[in-house]
């Protein structure tokens, strides 16, 4: 296997493992959480370091996934006692325990691997460099094995807990009712978070993490309202977003977990462009035809109300009738090509009548009300 | 038998410092209908809340059937209000009634062919048939309603709980519902429904507990139901009643 062939496996393995748990993430209104976990589990890190002295022990795994509930757990508890809400709350915490994890490498741990700029970036490129050996054979980049474990432990959750997990994201209240105790999942939830972000980190960084928790899931948010369409969709757009920002890096030769991120970007800014239904071009779309829509119905009912009265036709005037109803001439003139296109309207002289159709039609869309 | 199904005995919950609900006793019989009626912020979520185990009692106890509430979960009911869950959610209305099933399921097992046509025969009862496949976002809050309580139905439940089930419905929706909770209560089911219109009590229930706090009264309507304890309740001076 090349080492180019290595970091991009790695990338798509951890775009995977991450994208999958973000779909939940954001649907439980987490974002702000992964942004916190995948900081603070330096400070796990460190802390297991210091206790076992190695770098590759997979103490520093367990000592981080604990970092990160603990953040959770932290969070949660100064946003009970109602002083602050949660954004602020993680505000404080995840700065707090990141800078102790700082000074803490700073001072103790400067000459060791474990260094500030690829905790946040990453690097990608020395993935090649750290080889698992078992029995004395290379059987490829470690962080290969990390994240394929770690991805495989992600999608058994998933995959066996999917009920559940949809159940106590979208109501935790019967979920707990019912039995399934939503503050268990909860921190499964967090704790695969903080393993998946810790076993990310040292190749790709903290950004690139978060980039692929929140991004792909959220692109796919646009993109879909199924669950299970939502995740395989976040996880497709991940690998997507993983092979091009890849390719784009070694083209440009520049970083690759930069790269990556901006195309995550890019993608979401087409999806929340061009999404056919929640896209703002739909929306504008949409509320075009509603507007004149709306119109239509209100022209109608402004003269069935006054169908038979005194001032039927100082009302039905179709010179003066747009000062009525305060609207623009060229607006009007819009509405009543619409609707005499469906036969609603026709012309009497100057005075607009309604067809039977369309007095049908008005009393209908009012009883709707 | 147990004569009563829900007993409620010395419950106090408190928010931080303030009490919101004080002292409580509650008896419950049987197959009644029972509205929860007080002012704002009488604790009548809470009360039903507490009672779940959703939240934990400073003191105080509920018995269901005479026994602690873990031992009976499987035969009680619930339908939370409906601005708790975020209706954006990825999923659609066969889905969320599907969940009210999960209870008999257990963990990580799927709702199989049986489980979805009873949840296809409480959507129908609901009359959301049209709607089976319905994204839950793109419905009317009577809608909303109508799909929660499908989901308590398929749950099977001999007690159920609801928060406020009338709260933001269109009239059809609230006879809709109102009808399938009297029939419920013709099965031998106990209905207990948080519930905000003074003026529908009489007609849609027969037990009622008057709630600010603390426990004011509760009994059959016709016993419990005045304009004094109204008044105890609300506290406020003249008929609260109109046309009374």
């Amino acid at each position: 296997m090349t080492p180019q062939l290595e970091i991009l496996i790695t990338v798509v393995i951890v775009s995977s493992a991450c994208a999958a748990l973000g779909v939940f993430l954001i649907l439980r209104k987490m974002a702000m959480m992964t942004d916190a976990i995948s900081h603070t589990i330096l400070l796990g890190i460190v802390i297991a370091f210091f206790i076992t002295k190695s770098l590759t022990s997979p103490f520093l795994i367990i000592g981080a996934a604990c970092m990160g509930v603990f953040t959770v757990y932290l969070t949660e508890m100064l946003k009970r006692t109602r002083l602050m809400a949660e954004d602020s709350a993680i505000g404080i915490v995840f700065p707090f325990l990141f800078s102790i994890a700082i000074i803490l490498i700073t001072k103790y741990a400067g000459n060791t691997h474990l260094d500030v700029d690829s905790v946040l970036l990453g690097e990608l490129v020395f993935v090649p460099f750290d080889r698992l050996v078992v029995f004395g054979r290379d059987i490829g980049a470690k962080s290969l094995y990390v994240m394929g474990t770690i991805l495989l432990i992600n999608m058994l959750f998933i995959a066996v807990f999917y009920k559940e997990l949809k159940l106590a994201t979208f109501d935790a209240a019967l979920a707990s009712v019912l039995g399934f105790s939503p503050v268990f999942i909860h921190y499964a939830l967090m704790g695969l978070v903080s393993i998946t972000a810790v076993g990310a980190f040292e190749s790709v960084g903290s950004i690139l993490v978060i980039a692929f928790m929140i991004g792909p899931p959220v692109t796919a948010y646009m993109l879909t309202d199924q669950l299970k369409k939502m995740l395989i969709l976040s996880i497709l757009i991940g690998i997507v977003n993983a092979i091009v920002g890849y390719w784009i890096s070694a083209i440009l030769d520049v970083s690759i977990a930069g790269s990556i991120a901006t195309i995550i970007g890019i993608t979401y800014l087409f999806a929340f462009i061009f999404a056919p239904k929640r896209g703002i071009l739909a929306m504008i779309h949409l509320r075009r035809v509603q507007q004149i829509e709306y119109a239509v119905k209100s022209l109608l009912f402004h003269l069935y109300n006054h169908e038979g009265t005194d001032i039927e036709k100082e009302e039905s005037n179709r010179h003066s009738i747009y000062k009525h109803l305060h609207w623009d001439k060229r607006f009007l003139e819009r509405v009543l090509k619409k609707a005499a296109r469906r036969d609603y309207l026709s012309v009497n002289k100057e005075y607009l009548k309604l067809t039977p159709e369309g007095r049908k039609y008005a009393i209908k869309s009012y009883e709707v009300l | 038998m147990q004569k009563y199904i829900i007993e409620v005995e010395d419950m106090t919950v408190a928010y931080e410092k303030k009490p919101v609900l004080w002292d409580i006793d509650i008896k419950i019989p049987k197959g009644v209908l029972m509205a929860i009626v007080g002012p704002n912020g009488a604790g009548k979520s809470t009360l039903i809340k507490a009672m779940l185990n959703l939240i934990i009692p400073i003191s105080g106890k509920v018995l269901f059937n005479g026994a602690c509430y873990e031992s009976q979960r499987r035969y009680i009911g619930y339908v939370p209000q409906r601005g708790s869950v975020d209706w954006d959610f990825p999923t659609d209305v066969l889905d969320v009634v599907l969940m009210g099933t999960y209870g008999q399921i257990g963990w990580i097992k799927r709702p199989g062919k049986k489980q979805k046509e009873k949840a296809l025969d409480a959507i129908k009862k609901v009359g959301m048939e049209e709607f089976v496949d319905r994204q839950i976002s793109q419905l009317s809050g009577g809608q909303q309603q109508r799909v929660f309580l499908a989901r308590a139905l398929v749950q099977d439940a001999d007690i159920y709980f609801m928060d406020e089930p009338f709260q933001g419905v269109d009239a059809k929706t609230e006879k809709a519902i109102i009808n399938i909770l009297k029939e419920l209560r013709s099965r031998g089911k106990t209905v207990i429904v948080v519930h905000h219109d003074l003026q529908t009590v009489k007609e849609y229930f027969d037990w009622v507990t008057l709630l600010n706090t603390k426990l004011i009264k509760y009994g059959k309507v016709d016993e419990v139901f005045t304009d004094e304890n109204l008044r105890m309740t609300y506290g406020t001076i003249g008929p609260i009643l109109k046309g009374e």
